[in-house]
């Protein structure tokens, strides 16, 4: 069970250029708008002819621009999920997931639309059209639609982007259940780190046409290999480094000097930690000095339901100035703890906590 | 009254637009799959019996249909001859009524969302069931809008008919050139009872039209469309 894809397609701005292959497990594809995502899906679905390369599923060639192969998309048994589901408004749920089956007796499609209609629990809504369904609905009907054909691979196009925060997390499961049954190549592409994060072990980020990552979720948290990496996964604190000795480097635009643990290979050029890893000291413990330890103070906040955004200034030495150096996240519990104490506060980034971004 | 102008432009529309929505569909769904400055050259071919002056289109089917002309040639062997009889009102009205039909065949194809017919493909669907089953039933609407208008365009034809099926009463003449005939003989109550039922037909189709888009036509499948 393997999906390999080795593509080369000009676009307006630039050109779509990536290889790489795909198990029995979902691989979310990760980038920001733009970056070549859905035109990467469609040229594996067969909507759209790449300039070079090849793709194959299984044993089977699907493209291959030396041997002059292009099979047609409704031969490549690839299902397809839109962004905006693509249920057919003239035809009722039943007839949508059975549209990919004419060549099935009344009864066996019968069959096998009563059976996925139970697995994305639409049950009761065989006879309604799609404008008649919430957006949830709809989507998990495109998905019966989809797996209808038993396809060899599927092909999810941002999903849940249309779908709001309660609908989305209901979705989620539905296709988690999905690709645990699935055990098929499934590639989902998404600009939500979380979302790429709860789905698949895998990730593949792709930027402006390339992959610039790949590989085990963690490992790409923990150590994005490139500053755009880093802020695609969510990382929100940078500053500019210098490496000064073997396990030291000087924040220049923090204007600190930190000890770090991840081996210096080459040059860092930047130094940076994910908002929620940033530790703060309460004042009445003793550790208000030592390593990677800071004074700062807090220059506004931005707060959601559960968690507050802090914008912090380091203050080595003190100054008028309510430009932020770092943001950090904690809980509103913790907050509640240490809002009240006065300035100067102290944070660590811990030395295990710091990511060090080549150019 | 002679009733059989009514019935001869009737049979002739009706006959037209069926003509003109098999050509404008298969037409649109043709151009539509292409691109490139050789296509601003068919779609000015397409359009130009909407444009051109009836003589010139009449005219042009002449030295098409005539004894000497290419497919006047071609029928002679068939010992059939299309100039002057009842199908050459039917190929006048459908010359002139086509740009319509294509004209809004084209626009209502080109509004389907193409998602639509990429969710068909990769659901085995092939191109011919993904026009019959997908694109034309979302673009009907707009279809059946072009079909009531080359209907009522076949309906008030007049000088290419005239040109290539003259006025032979009970066999070709309809109900705009019963009007002229009728005028040239100084029969004023005739042609004006004549021109009372084109104005009737042709508003009743067009209000029909205009009501049906503002209620329930394709403004509702476009809503539904997300």
């Amino acid at each position: 069970m393997a999906l390999t894809i080795q593509i080369e397609k000009k676009l307006a701005e630039f050109t779509l250029d990536v290889s790489f292959a795909a198990g029995g497990e979902p691989l979310s594809i990760l980038g920001p708008s733009g970056a070549g995502k859905s035109m990467l899906l469609r040229c594996i679905a067969g909507l759209e002819q790449p300039d070079r390369g090849r793709v194959a599923l299984n044993d089977h060639v699907l493209f291959d621009s030396e041997q002059r192969i292009q099979v047609p998309a409704r031969l490549r048994c690839i299902a397809m999920l839109f962004q905006h589901h693509a249920l057919f408004p003239h035809r009722t749920v039943a007839e949508n997931v059975a549209f990919g089956l004419p060549q099935l007796t009344a009864a066996e499609r019968a069959a096998r639309v009563a059976s996925l209609i139970g697995r994305t629990h639409l049950a009761g809504l065989e006879q309604r059209y799609p404008r008649d369904l919430s957006g949830g609905e709809q989507q998990r009907a495109a998905l019966a639609r989809a797996l209808a054909i038993e396809p060899e691979a599927m092909l999810l196009d941002e999903p849940l982007s249309a779908l709001d925060t309660h609908l989305r997390s209901q979705m989620e499961a539905q296709l988690q259940q999905t690709f645990a049954a699935f055990r098929r190549p499934a590639l989902l592409v998404t600009h939500n780190i979380e979302e790429a994060y709860r789905l698949s072990q895998e990730l593949l980020v792709l930027s402006r046409g390339r992959v610039v990552a790949s590989g085990p979720k963690q490992a790409i948290l923990r150590r994005p290999p490139t500053l755009e990496v880093a802020r695609l996964t969510g990382c929100k604190n940078f500053s500019r480094a210098r490496a000064i000795s073997e396990n030291m480097v000087e924040a220049l635009d923090w204007g600190c000097r930190l000890r770090v643990t991840q081996a210096i290979e080459r040059a860092p050029a930047y130094v940076g930690i994910r908002a929620h890893m940033i530790e703060f000291l309460e004042s009445s413990s003793t550790q208000t000095s030592g390593e990677n330890v800071f004074p700062c103070r807090l220059v506004r906040t931005s707060e959601t339901p559960f968690r507050i955004t802090l914008f912090l200034r380091l203050q080595q030495t003190p100054d008028n100035s309510d430009e932020p150096h770092l943001q950090a996240e904690v809980f509103k519990e913790k907050w509640e703890r240490f809002r009240n104490a006065p300035f100067p506060w102290h944070v660590r980034l811990a030395p295990n906590s710091l990511i060090l971004l080549p150019e | 009254m002679d009733w059989s102008p009514l019935w001869i432009s009737l049979a002739t529309s009706i006959t037209a637009t069926a003509i003109t929505l098999g050509a404008g569909l298969a037409a649109a769904a043709w151009r539509e799959r292409r691109n490139g400055p050789a296509m601003a050259l068919v779609d000015g071919l397409f359009l130009l019996p909407l444009v051109l002056p009836p003589t010139v289109v009449g005219f042009l089917l002449l030295l098409l249909f005539g004894r000497n002309g290419p497919l006047g040639k071609v029928l002679l062997k068939f010992d059939a001859t299309v100039v002057f009889s009842w199908p050459a009102t039917v190929i006048a009205a459908a010359v002139v009524a086509f740009p319509l039909m294509y004209l809004t065949a084209r626009a209502a194809l080109e509004q389907v969302d193409s998602e639509y017919l990429h969710a068909a493909r990769t659901l085995g669907a092939t191109e011919w069931r993904v026009f019959r089953e997908v694109a034309l039933p979302l673009a009907w609407p707009g279809v059946l809008a072009g079909m009531i208008l080359s209907f009522a365009r076949a309906l008030g034809e007049f000088g290419a008919t005239l040109m290539l099926a003259g006025d032979i009463p009970g066999k070709t003449e309809t109900i705009p050139i019963a009007i002229y005939f009728a005028v040239e003989a100084n029969e004023i109550q005739r042609a004006a009872a004549w021109c009372f039922v084109d104005i009737g037909i042709s508003l009743t189709l067009l209000a029909g039209l205009y009501y049906w888009t503002h209620t329930q036509g394709p403004g509702r499948v476009r809503r539904a469309r997300r």
